[in-house]
């Protein structure tokens, strides 16, 4: 039984791309669970939010990227990540270095290619 | 070593009705790798937030899934009420938490069904499906819809359910109870059945903690994982506690669903009993601001939205975000099926409960 | 109609849909509405099929293989598309990975309007469909092209259950 309100919890933190492998690695020894990565289109640049999980509390990974800035895989450290970097290559347009599982492009086949990126 | 065949799985497939297409990598009778290709229904939804407004954001995310659209309804507006600091009256989260739990029944006993259809037992199938159809008459006396309610709103729930009627369906998930122990009875203890689920699939727990699988897939592997947990909704007041497996094959999958059924229909008598006598719902105006992360345990497993408004609040999100438990679970059907052999292919697809069209939205 | 000559099988295939019409086609099947009684048997293979159900918008990925599972079907064929996606596109009109409805691949003769369609309406418009089955095997029959491609006229879709034709209409205004 949970006495508290765990779920209103909201840990968004900050995070540069040359920290993300390292931030990353150390969250994966601490045990936490990946969660999601998404994109969000910020009109001028893209952001990208990774959600962790320990203990059902969770931790958001939040890093501003420019439009044209190749992101490190996270899917050395966590392998489920590559459906969502693939998803984000292909709905954004971002690269992502060193995907485990590289669709190249083919994972969504969309009508338009990166309905997502900045126009 | 032997010859190696690449064999098709769907997108068009009788055992799965849903469009996923895999490419089995076979050596005589066994899988040695399976690669996933999704993309038949992406539609673009999230994108419909630069069209649609807040409030009406909400019916088009619940049409992610219609087997737990009503849970994808109540993440939503979940997400947008954390973000803009609204209180929902007591006895909107008790309605919502019965509606929640009566999907989960619902959608696990359809599951069952198809696991059934699935290892070629049609007529338990069709007597899963029966025993469902007395849900779906409790959600169509309810809301109106047997399948998409559209009953959640931001503040609350557009419609009540009078005392009397709440009664009713408590006495009716009684007779359901009653039902669906003559189903389960065979899937726990049949010798046939057994010999398809048991020992199939097997994932450890070291397997599904490094996979990230979610919901039953995960419970099944010893894993006490459950967003219920986490204090939304009113499930600390109605006695939940997770149902957990330790066995990791499909068998242990199969046994927490029907555990989970169970545990649903004490949850729903409880909540009837409990239910507190206030408004149902508070007047939302203004525009939306703010961000929040929130997660939902869906019949598949743990779900994430996020809301996010503009810097200069409008009618308008910036941002919402869902994640589909199916979308947590391929890495982890994946692994499954290295290794099995291609007659229990389907049952490794199947034990997931992949629901494809939430995956791609 | 009254009676059907041979039993009709359906194959069923989900476009873009969110499931929700795809467990009521399901539904339809299962003892409380229980279409079986009429001999409709639900096949997974095209070639055995004698009516296409589809639910769901059609998109970029799905086109192709909706063609195919056509192509695939002998004549005569008739074609139900199940929800409003299938109809029109529904809610995901203006999603930029949806072309719209199912008669933008492949030509659909009966709509099933709702979301979720109802099982009722569901076998309301197989049973129209088989009737515009009837018809195709009657022209069939006589040598003619089943789909009415070789008239000057081609005939227009029919047999739309009841209270469908307001849908209809929106579709063609």
């Amino acid at each position: 039984m949970s006495e508290e309100k765990k779920y209103l919890i909201q840990n968004f933190e900050p995070i540069t791309p040359d920290k993300l492998l390292e931030r990353v690695r150390n969250l994966k020894d601490e045990g936490y669970r990946f969660v999601q990565l998404c994109g969000i289109n910020k009109k001028d640049h893209y952001q990208l939010l990774y959600a962790f999980d320990l203990d059902h509390v969770m931790l958001l990974l939040r890093m501003d990227i420019t439009p044209d800035e190749e992101v490190e895989s996270i899917t050395k450290e966590y392998w489920p990540a590559f459906i969502y970097e693939n998803e984000v290559h292909d709905l954004f347009g971002i690269k992502f270095l060193h995907n485990a599982l590289d669709y190249g492009g083919n994972f969504f086949t969309t009508s338009e290619p990166t309905p997502w990126a900045i126009k | 070593m032997s010859k190696r065949t690449i064999i098709p799985f769907g997108p068009q497939h009788p055992v799965l009705p849903e469009p996923v297409h895999l490419d089995l990598v076979i050596e005589d009778e066994k899988v040695v790798e399976a690669i996933p290709s999704i993309g038949f229904i992406h539609r673009g939804l999230e994108k419909l937030v630069e069209k649609k407004e807040y409030t009406e954001m909400v019916y088009v995310i619940e049409r992610i899934c219609g087997i737990c659209s009503f849970g994808h309804g109540w993440g939503c507006v979940g997400a947008i009420e954390g973000a803009m600091g609204i209180e929902v009256p007591q006895r909107a989260d008790y309605l919502r938490t019965i509606w929640h739990e009566l999907s989960r029944v619902h959608s696990h006993l359809l599951w069952l069904g198809l696991l059934a259809d699935g290892f070629g037992f049609e007529s338990l199938f069709n007597h899963c499906w029966r025993v469902r159809e007395a849900v779906l008459d409790i959600f169509e006396e309810t809301t109106g819809g047997r399948v998409i309610f559209s009953v959640c709103t931001v503040g609350g729930v557009r419609k009540d359910i009078d005392n009397a009627t709440l009664r009713a369906i408590s006495q009716k998930l009684e007779e359901i109870k009653k039902e669906t122990q003559k189903l389960t009875g065979v899937f726990i203890n049949d010798t046939s059945v057994k010999n398809r689920l048991c020992g199939v699939g097997y994932l450890s727990k070291e397997d599904a903690t490094e996979l990230c699988t979610v919901g039953p897939m995960a419970r099944a592997s010893g894993i006490v994982q459950d967003i219920r947990l986490t204090g939304n909704g009113v499930y600390d007041e109605i006695g939940f506690e997770p149902c957990v497996e330790t066995a990791g094959d499909c068998w242990a999958r199969c046994k927490v669903r029907i555990d989970e059924i169970y545990a649903s229909i004490n949850m729903i008598q409880t909540a009837i009993d409990k239910i507190p006598d206030t408004e149902i719902a508070v007047p939302v105006k203004g525009n939306f601001s703010g961000e929040f992360a929130l997660r939902m345990e869906q019949p598949r497993g743990e779900a994430f939205y996020y809301a996010k408004g503009f810097d200069e609040p409008t009618k308008f999100m910036e941002r919402m975000r869902v994640r589909t438990p199916t979308n947590m679970n391929i890495p982890a059907m994946v692994k499954t099926l290295q290794g099995c052999d291609l007659a229990d292919v389907p049952m490794n697809i199947l034990t997931i409960d992949p629901c494809i069209s939430c995956t791609e939205r | 109609m009254s009676y059907v000559a041979k039993s009709p099988w359906i194959i069923h295939y989900d476009g873009s849909s969110c499931n929700g019409c795809d467990i009521e086609v399901l539904a339809c099947l299962t003892p409380m509405y229980d279409v079986e009684r009429f001999g409709i048997v639900n096949t997974g293979n095209p070639k055995h099929a004698d009516v296409f159900l589809i639910t769901g918008a059609v998109n970029e990925r799905n086109k192709g293989v909706i063609k195919q599972i056509y192509d695939q079907m002998p004549e005569p064929k008739v074609v139900v598309a199940v929800g409003i996606c299938a109809c029109s596109g529904g809610i995901w009109e203006e999603c930029y990975n949806i072309l719209g409805g199912t008669d933008k691949v492949i030509p659909v003769d009966c709509y099933v309007p709702g979301c979720a369609a109802r099982p009722e309406a569901i076998i309301d418009g197989v049973v129209a469909g088989l009737g515009v089955l009837a018809e195709k095997r009657a022209r069939m029959e006589k040598g003619l092209d089943p789909e009415g491609k070789d008239e000057a006229a081609p005939e227009a879709a029919v047999g739309a259950p009841e209270g469908t034709e307001a849908s209809e209409a929106e579709k063609e205004a």
